[in-house]
């Protein structure tokens, strides 16, 4: 095991950052935390860098326990955290050669890691970190965070606030890196990501909702869902919430996701209903469940 | 017909230096309409923002927003438009209540009216209970949800939302799109920006600015046709990748 908790919990003052977290990453995987903002990912994660002592439970990675071996830890692990934290006031260049230095290395002698991501970077390489955007940031952090060649790599919402090119770019390089025999735990807020890892943590308020692959998560999904679109959508929502048979009713792109409480839900009967309040092309097809409907379904119950 | 533009745009420019970070974009905005403002980071979405509500002046270009023109009345624009961002909302420092009540001055309305429309706004978002307390300590979704209401105290006839769901949680990102969806249905104009193309299909309209330009315009169900595509995800990266 890459990566290993057992019952981890974390209290601010009255709040309970994390509850008896417990899952296991495996050598190589590509595992996702997915959830929102307070969900309690960025506190894992720092528990797992050795950052922050958890008030119960116990951790390992990379076989090295987060408490007593944490100095190996260090030295094995790759960190990249939500907020931007490297030196502003450093060019590219300067940045990558201190955390090489920091870290016993050079930048030559791992190149290789990190060359697709860098030369994407490198003609910029003698200006400040500060003065770079939003994405060529994001590129030199993973830069930074791999330079000393970890086992093991922790990204926090690498992709929040990027656009959805960029995005899809990240996600290619995680890809590479995976198949270069890295460990890869990933938090993110998007959920159509989640469908890229290995395998997922659901999370919400400090409890890990499910444990997974996404296809799993998606398969073992046990109700019907409907997409439907009339004419005008918010008269279509009101009227849908207004129905006294709906079990839950989200906007979904195009759609709006229809699940009905009872097991011998007819089309028929919700489309004369919806015909009757006066909607006006009325389209009710079946759907598959994606991750976030099963989110959303775990974070109803 | 033009009365029912909220935002009417020719030609609209903002140069840094030799750099066009806006390049001559024209569009229109109908009342009551959800209007898309996408665009990869760094396009101009930020810069052509700031221009329509009258922060920044255009380098050259025509716009009138809530029937007053960028160039002469920035002033005027500010105070009949809503905005909320997701880096700046409110302060969180300050309760709910406290919050209401500088907003509501800053766009000069009587104590009366704020107080009024404080036991309205707190009802309406179900937490009545929480007037006194610090914005900084309310769970992101109520703070967006409140941001938003705010953002609308003064009833422009339009709002600007930057950004306003990243990070929330999928029930409340969709109760939030649920207030947008009431709001236009009342008659309020929405111009949104938003990184999430799920999003992006609950727009009446759609544009997605590419260096500078605004490269396609049109409903989400046209511009998928026009793409060959499925989602509004693969239209943006057909566009914004210009593959």
């Amino acid at each position: 095991m890459s990566i290993k908790t057992t019952n981890i919990s974390k209290l601010f003052g009255k709040t309970e950052a994390l509850k008896n977290i417990s899952f296991n990453v495996k050598e190589n995987e590509l595992f996702g935390i997915i959830g929102p903002d307070g969900a309690g990912k960025t506190t894992l994660f720092r528990i797992l860098t050795t950052l922050l002592f958890a008030d119960k439970g116990t951790a390992s990675v990379a076989n090295f326990d987060v408490v007593k071996e944490y100095i190996d830890i260090r030295n094995h692990v790759g960190y990249m955290p939500g907020k931007f934290s490297l030196y502003q006031d450093l060019t590219i260049e300067e940045n990558l050669e201190f955390f090489a230095t920091i870290f016993g290395t050079t930048v030559k002698e791992n190149y290789d890691l990190i060359k697709d991501i860098y030369v994407q970077i490198e003609p910029f390489k003698k200006r400040r970190a500060g003065a770079l955007s939003g994405g060529m940031k994001q590129k030199l952090a993973l830069c930074c965070a791999l330079i000393h060649k970890p086992k093991v790599l922790f990204l926090d919402e690498p992709t929040t606030g990027v656009d959805a090119v960029s995005r899809q770019e990240f996600w290619q390089m995680l890809k590479k890196l995976q198949k270069k025999g890295i460990t890869i735990l990933v938090s993110t807020p998007y959920m159509d990501e989640a469908e890229l890892c290995d395998r997922i943590a659901l999370i919400d308020k400090g409890e890990i909702l499910n444990i997974d692959t996404p296809q799993n998560i998606i398969n073992k999904f046990d109700k019907q869902i409907y997409n439907v679109s009339a004419k005008k959508t918010y008269k279509l929502l009101t009227d849908l919430k207004d129905y006294q048979h709906n079990y839950s009713v989200f906007p979904f792109g195009e759609f709006i996701h229809y699940i009905d409480k009872r097991k011998d839900f007819n089309k028929s009967d919700l489309y004369n209903y919806l015909e009757k309040k006066g909607n006006e092309n009325i389209i009710i097809t079946k759907t598959k469940a994606s991750v976030e409907d099963a989110f959303m379904d775990l974070m109803k119950t | 017909m033009k009365d029912q533009n909220i935002i009417q745009v020719k030609n609209l420019t903002k140069k840094y230096g030799d750099f066009f970070a806006v390049n001559e974009i024209s569009f229109h905005v109908k009342k009551g309409e959800i209007f898309g403002f996408l665009g990869a980071n760094g396009a101009g979405k930020t810069t052509a923002m700031k221009m329509l509500i009258g922060i920044s002046k255009p380098t050259y270009g025509e716009a009138t927003v809530a029937g007053f023109d960028v160039f002469k009345n920035p002033e005027k624009i500010k105070k009949n438009i809503g905005y909320m961002s997701q880096k700046f909302a409110l302060y969180d420092d300050l309760t709910v209540n406290e919050n209401i009540i500088f907003f509501g001055g800053i766009y000069g309305l009587k104590r009366k009216i704020i107080k009024h429309k404080t036991k309205e706004l707190l009802s309406y978002l179900g937490i009545e209970e929480l007037g006194k307390t610090l914005v900084g300590s309310l769970p992101l979704g109520v703070k967006q949800k409140l941001a938003f209401s705010i953002a609308l105290i003064h009833e422009p006839k339009i709002v600007f939302l930057d950004e306003p769901t990243g990070g929330v949680d999928p029930i409340t990102r969709r109760q939030f799109w649920e207030m947008i969806y009431e709001k236009a249905h009342q008659g309020t104009t929405i111009f949104v920006t938003t990184h999430y193309m799920d999003e992006a299909e609950y727009c009446d309209r759609v544009s997605i600015m590419v260096t500078g330009k605004i490269e396609a315009l049109d409903t989400p169900k046209k511009l998928k046709e026009i793409y060959k595509v499925d989602s509004m995800n693969e239209v943006f990266l057909k566009l914004a990748r210009g593959e």
